[in-house]
């Protein structure tokens, strides 16, 4: 055993030393600034997006397939034709599409604690919500590639929006705002459940019913008054008729100041329960 | 262990208790541990599967918060300065990793970032480091796609980024195969040459045999047994002589003659030629004598040796269990204590 290590060793002679140098470190940069490590975990977030491309999957072909399924499905009869849904319809399938994009927030950061990735992030020294605000910032790039195939397939059926492309921008950048603040939901789940899989039901049982029980497909005065009363709390009707006004050119401020609001509100109070979870995390 | 060496300790552990609570049920993972590790040494934590190893590494890198008890590093609170802690700390273990999907460069490159290396010296430090651990090809393959040794090294060096003082290796072995294993020990004994502090938990012997200055064996969340492996196994007895003779006709008469010489009982091997006796307590002396009376008697005695016991022993006789050594039942203790 003894000759054996000591062949061994000789032999990785080279390999001991560029070991040696390489440990021996000259120069200790001091800690990154909370911007700039922040900054390299949405820089991380990017790169799965580059290695793992079929992330992306869900969110290009669902948008495709739901838009597509309720235009022509449903478009002639609750509307009359097709392209007058479709005006109806597209601002909000858009926030449905980056909706249910948000719940890849939870799967992802539930996968980096079960592969012991986040814990090697929780033993460095740098600002503790980085890696969270990070991949925060990271995800926004995915509800953007959702929201552009949404809005190319919607320009290509024939939807016209009278807002321009200032009431689209702005539509979609409001979708944004609100699609950051109700992530911290999400990583709120994906720090408390067990599994990635967990994640993912749980986030689909909290959304199904938020997204249907909106003015998301139909107007609600059609509806029974019960549905008409959860419709007119539910914050993604709100949020439809944000996004809708601002597409169409004649902004409802009252609906634009709510999403304002609540995302405010949802972030401020959901944050740092996450990080409270986040520190804490057994 | 005197409180007068706290200067030089790098790891100070005292009462460190961690309780888990599902439903009803507590699981005691960490029940009062004292640790001391001297700066530039090297503690080997050992113990079965479920001891509360992990626990225990995880409080002192920061990971997990003590219910009790108090550790510092290099003289910093775990609970009270985690920050100067984590500066000064690297960790490698199965609960702490690296992504999967992304590149070996990338994931150091990542941490280099994340260190405080800005720009090109990120590359370079990640450069660095690949050729060190002999990864310098597959810097630009997902490690995904890495063996199990390409990947515990990929770890190690994600660890040694910051070239930390003071090293946590959990299991840094465990389930690779004999020449990554080799690897692997290689890698830790020239960072120890280096100076750097390390605390391994294994739950192979020979590893903390081969690598710790001292072995602290934990049981129960226990510090069940502390001191080094000779100390250890001398605890438990003084070993056993074993005798492998040319005749096997003489076999009978040298057994005879060592029974009386050290005055113990004597057992027979399969193999007609050997036999061996355990040693008394005092029986160091007596050892000595036993090759002259063999030869006064005729009887050539081609190989002899002293063995000492082996830490299996040495377990069985702290706990009165064996050691679990299936190092696939490894994964058990982090799910039992991780999630």
């Amino acid at each position: 055993m003894a000759t054996e290590q000591t062949t061994a060793a000789e032999l990785r002679a080279p390999e001991a030393s560029a070991l040696r140098e390489a440990v021996a470190l000259e120069h200790r940069p001091g800690r990154p600034s909370p911007v700039s490590a922040t900054l390299t975990y949405t820089w991380r977030a990017l790169l799965k997006i580059k290695h793992v491309p079929e992330q992306l999957f869900d969110v290009t072909v669902s948008p495709i397939i739901f838009t597509l399924m309720f235009t022509y499905l449903f478009g002639g009869a609750l509307a009359g034709d097709v392209t007058t849904y479709l005006q109806f319809l597209l601002p909000g399938i858009l926030v449905q599409a980056v909706l249910f994009t948000t719940i890849y927030t939870g799967y992802t950061m539930n996968n980096d604690i079960t592969k012991g990735v986040f814990d090697r992030f929780r033993s460095l020294p740098v600002w503790r919500p980085a890696p969270i605000v990070g991949a925060l910032l990271g995800d926004t790039v995915r509800y953007t590639i959702a929201s552009i195939v949404t809005l190319t397939l919607g320009l290509v059926l024939g939807f016209r929006p009278s807002g321009g492309v200032v009431g689209v921008v702005l539509g979609v950048l409001m979708l944004l705002v609100f699609a950051f603040a109700l992530s911290w939901v999400f990583t709120i789940l994906g720090l408390l459940m067990r599994s990635p899989n967990a994640v993912m039901g749980t986030s689909m049982m909290v959304l199904m019913p938020l997204t249907f029980a909106s003015n998301i497909f139909v107007d609600p005065s059609t509806m029974p008054a019960v549905l008409q009363g959860f419709v007119d709390v539910n914050p993604v009707s709100h949020l439809v008729t944000a996004v809708r006004g601002l597409m169409a050119g004649e902004p409802d401020l009252t609906a634009v100041t709510w999403v304002l609001v609540a995302s405010v509100v949802l972030t401020a109070a959901l944050a740092p329960i996450t990080m409270r979870l986040y520190r804490n995390r057994s | 262990m005197s409180p007068s060496s706290t200067d030089d300790l790098a790891i100070e552990a005292r009462g460190l208790v961690k309780h888990f609570t599902s439903g009803k049920s507590v699981t005691k993972a960490v029940d009062g541990i004292d640790l001391t590790v001297p700066e530039g040494t090297v503690l080997g934590v050992l113990g079965p599967n479920g001891a509360g190893k992990t626990t225990a590494v995880r409080m002192l890198a920061t990971l997990l918060r003590p219910d009790a008890g108090t550790a510092t590093v290099l003289g910093h609170d775990v609970v009270r300065d985690a920050d100067k802690v984590r500066s000064v700390v690297g960790l490698t273990g199965q609960y702490a990793s690296v992504d999967e999907d992304l590149t070996g460069t990338e994931n150091l490159v990542m941490l280099a970032r994340l260190y405080g290396f800005l720009g090109g010296s990120a590359r370079a430090r990640s450069t660095e480091l690949l050729d060190a651990f002999g990864l310098g090809d597959a810097g630009d393959r997902q490690v995904k796609t890495y063996s199990g040794g390409m990947r515990r090294r990929i770890d190690l060096a994600a660890s040694l980024v910051m070239s930390p003082r003071v090293l946590f290796l959990d299991e840094p072995t465990t389930g690779l195969d004999p020449r990554s294993r080799n690897q692997v020990w290689d890698i830790i004994r020239v960072l120890v040459a280096d100076g750097a502090t390390v605390l391994l938990t294994t739950q192979y012997l020979e590893e903390a045999d081969q690598l710790a200055d001292k072995i602290a064996v934990i049981d129960h969340g226990r510090v069940i047994a502390e001191g080094t492996a000779t100390e250890l196994k001398r605890s438990v007895g003084q070993g056993a002589v074993h005798l492998r003779l040319a005749d096997s006709a003489q076999r009978a008469r040298a057994a005879e003659l060592v029974a009386t010489v050290l005055g113990a009982e004597v057992s027979l091997a399969n193999d007609p030629y050997a036999f061996s006796a355990r040693v008394p307590d005092d029986g160091g002396p007596a050892v000595a004598r036993l090759l002259p009376a063999l030869d006064d008697e005729g009887i050539a005695v081609p190989e002899f040796s002293l063995g000492q016991p082996s830490l299996d022993e040495v377990f069985l006789a702290l706990t009165g269990q064996p050691l679990d050594e299936d190092p696939g039942a490894s994964d058990d203790e982090t799910i039992e204590e991780v999630a």
